[in-house]
């Protein structure tokens, strides 16, 4: 194998909270692949989409911070987590693209010695994977095959929209209204993946609070539509996509008037179960909704 | 492009077919054509009505992108059929294609849907400029190039619906004003003539119907065909309405708080007590059912147990130092 990949890993909050199953397993997949994740133990939180709604400068220089600390390791920043990928590549884009707005970011971070310099990408894991590492590989790698399963892919909104940014991110061209990446990873992992309607729709975790029955109905017709094409389980490279279809069919079934539920994998745990990796290092014992086909 | 360069390829359409006076339920029909390197959508949809079915139904007029009448959905991308290049549409999807209303549930005769909702909201949010007018005016009013970079982008919406139709939020919650007037809102609010003194903000920072209901999903940057990007004027509503102090005491604005206070505090966001801060003390109890069962889980960190960020000193001085806003 050519040199080891190398990225600064931006874990999240989740990873840290109510996905502990999402670190774990990213963990143990990288090991799998021989991949080297120097994590971003400085890092704050990105705001989640939400603070730039409060405070947008305070944002893009928290976000710009965080890649600041990417950069002086000299290494691609990986995330794992769609909305941090969102944030931290919007921050890059803007900052990247004007540069008085990127001096008043630097005159900020100059305050505590760092500087943002625009010299780290920032790529989610899902993209680093098939970009860097390749999915011949992943294939040959294969010992436990998921060929018993259909797998419903959910990509989430903030790997996929808006286009224009987030192929800045990638070399793998993702099409926002017929994405198939995480297709070809769970076809990768032997897998049958299942074509629906809602899988580059929105699951309605940033309106859960404010929003509960748009939220609820958008994870209700999540759940539905992967169940309707005879999905066995769902994968899906967001956390916090995760937490609303793991955690919140209840809601979404009596907004959508149906009982719908299905496991939810996230998409480190998908590789994992095809690597071998067991149930413990996945963390599949985290889930809401049981993952019952894995012993 | 010269005529040696013209190619072609045949494309099967799968074409929405519905009219409300008839039909029980819509259909899909299918029509399988020649597609040429020259052709736009809006051309196939006039092969169809005139090679095949002269009842087929859709608006269009100006062939130019700039009237929004042809707005419609190719494999449920939202486009404006006059623009959108045939080969472009191949390259994205491949040789079969379905051909949509920009609303299926609100057809009325093929593609062309009730717009009635969109201008109703369009209206809501007084969409135009609100002023005491000079009738005998001495001098021009001239506004500078700084006060109009500020609505320009915004002002170029040709009111087409690709984006409101496109928006999730719009499909589930009828009172949802949407991306559309949500920009539109911007375009007047910000404008240095306007004189309605917040009247906008008041509307859009209502539950139910304003900017907090927005899913962040994105679809109407992504929709809109004319670079408007209206989830960045929806931003930009949210800080107008922190800025001039009239954001309510409630969850909807404790949500977007919350993370400034837990970053300050953790560096990392704290889940639980940002859903605390954000319902308050009574409100958070509606979501213990669902806590229980992830704390089951091991999916609840105790606030005792709460990680921290390193450097967490420098996050500290950072969020004090570059805050813009007060709540």
């Amino acid at each position: 194998m050519a040199e080891k990949l190398k990225y600064a890993l931006f874990t999240g909050c989740t990873a840290k909270e109510s996905t502990p199953e999402q670190m774990m397993s990213t963990m143990a997949v990288a090991d799998k692949l021989g991949i080297e994740l120097i994590e971003l133990t400085e890092a704050s939180c990105c705001g989640a989409s939400h603070l730039q709604d409060y405070d947008d400068f305070l944002s893009l220089v928290l976000n710009a911070r965080n890649i600041a600390y990417a950069e002086k390791h000299g290494l691609t920043m990986v995330t794992i987590c769609n909305t941090c990928q969102l944030n931290s590549a919007m921050t890059k884009h803007r900052l990247d693209n004007n540069a008085e707005l990127k001096a008043k970011v630097n005159a900020k971070l100059a305050e505590v010695g760092l500087e943002y310099k625009g010299t780290s990408l920032v790529t989610h894991f899902l993209y680093a994977i098939i970009d860097d590492f390749g999915l011949d590989k992943i294939k040959e790698m294969v010992v436990k095959p998921l060929s018993q399963f259909n797998i419903a892919p959910f990509y989430g909104c903030h790997n996929i929209r808006p286009s224009e940014l987030q192929n800045e991110s990638h070399r793998t061209a993702e099409n926002p209204y017929n994405p198939t990446s995480l297709d070809d990873l769970i076809i990768a992992c032997g897998g049958h993946n299942v074509d629906y309607n809602e899988k580059n729709k929105c699951c309605g975790f940033h309106a859960e609070l404010q929003a509960p029955h748009t939220a609820a109905v958008l994870t209700g017709n999540a759940v539905a539509g992967a169940m309707d094409n005879n999905a066995d389980w769902m994968v899906t490279p967001c956390p916090l996509c995760h937490l609303k279809l793991d955690t919140q069919t209840g809601h979404a079934s009596q907004a959508i008037g149906r009982e719908v539920s299905l496991p939810v994998l996230h998409m480190q745990q998908m590789i994992g179960l095809a690597l071998g990796c067991s149930y413990e290092e996945l963390g599949l014992k985290h889930h809401v909704t049981a993952v019952d086909f894995v012993s | 492009m010269s005529r040696e360069t013209v190619t072609t390829q045949e494309v099967k359409f799968n074409v929405f077919r519905f009219n409300a006076d008839d039909d029980y339920l819509p259909y899909y029909k299918e029509y399988t054509l020649e597609v040429t390197s020259e052709d736009v959508v809006l051309d196939i949809l006039n092969k169809i009505k005139w090679e095949h079915d002269g009842s087929f139904s859709y608006r269009r007029s100006c062939r130019h992108g700039i009237c929004g009448a042809c707005a419609m959905k190719v494999n449920g991308r939202s486009t404006l059929a006059c623009k959108e290049r045939m080969m472009d549409m191949i390259e994205l999807f491949g040789n079969e294609m379905t051909l949509e209303p920009l609303s299926v549930k609100r057809a009325v005769k093929d593609l062309i849907i009730d717009k009635s909702d969109f201008w109703e909201k369009h209206a809501k949010i007084d969409p135009y400029l609100v002023d005491e007018i000079d009738e005998t005016p001495e001098h021009e009013n001239l506004v500078s190039q700084a006060d109009m970079d500020k609505l320009l982008d915004a002002d170029v919406c040709i009111q087409c619906g690709a984006c409101h139709y496109a928006c999730p939020a719009v499909a589930i919650n009828e009172e949802f004003i949407g991306p559309a007037a949500f920009a539109a809102a911007y375009r007047f609010e910000i404008d240095a003539r306007d004189q309605s003194n917040n009247a906008r903000l008041e509307i859009v920072d209502q539950e139910k119907q304003g900017v907090w209901d927005c899913v962040k999903c994105f679809e109407c940057q992504e929709a809109c065909p004319k670079d408007i990007n209206p989830i960045e004027k929806i931003t930009k509503l949210h800080n107008m309405i922190f800025k001039e102090g009239m954001a309510n005491n409630d969850v909807a604005a404790r949500h977007a708080v919350g993370f400034e206070r837990s970053i300050k505090k953790h560096g990392i966001l704290d889940e639980g007590e940002l859903v605390r801060y954000s319902e308050g003390n009574i409100g958070v109890l509606k979501h213990v059912p669902v806590a229980l069962k992830m704390f089951k889980k091991g999916k609840i960190v105790l606030p005792w147990k709460m990680p921290k960020a390193d450097k967490l000193d420098e996050i500290k001085k950072l969020v004090e130092s570059s805050s813009t806003v007060k709540y």
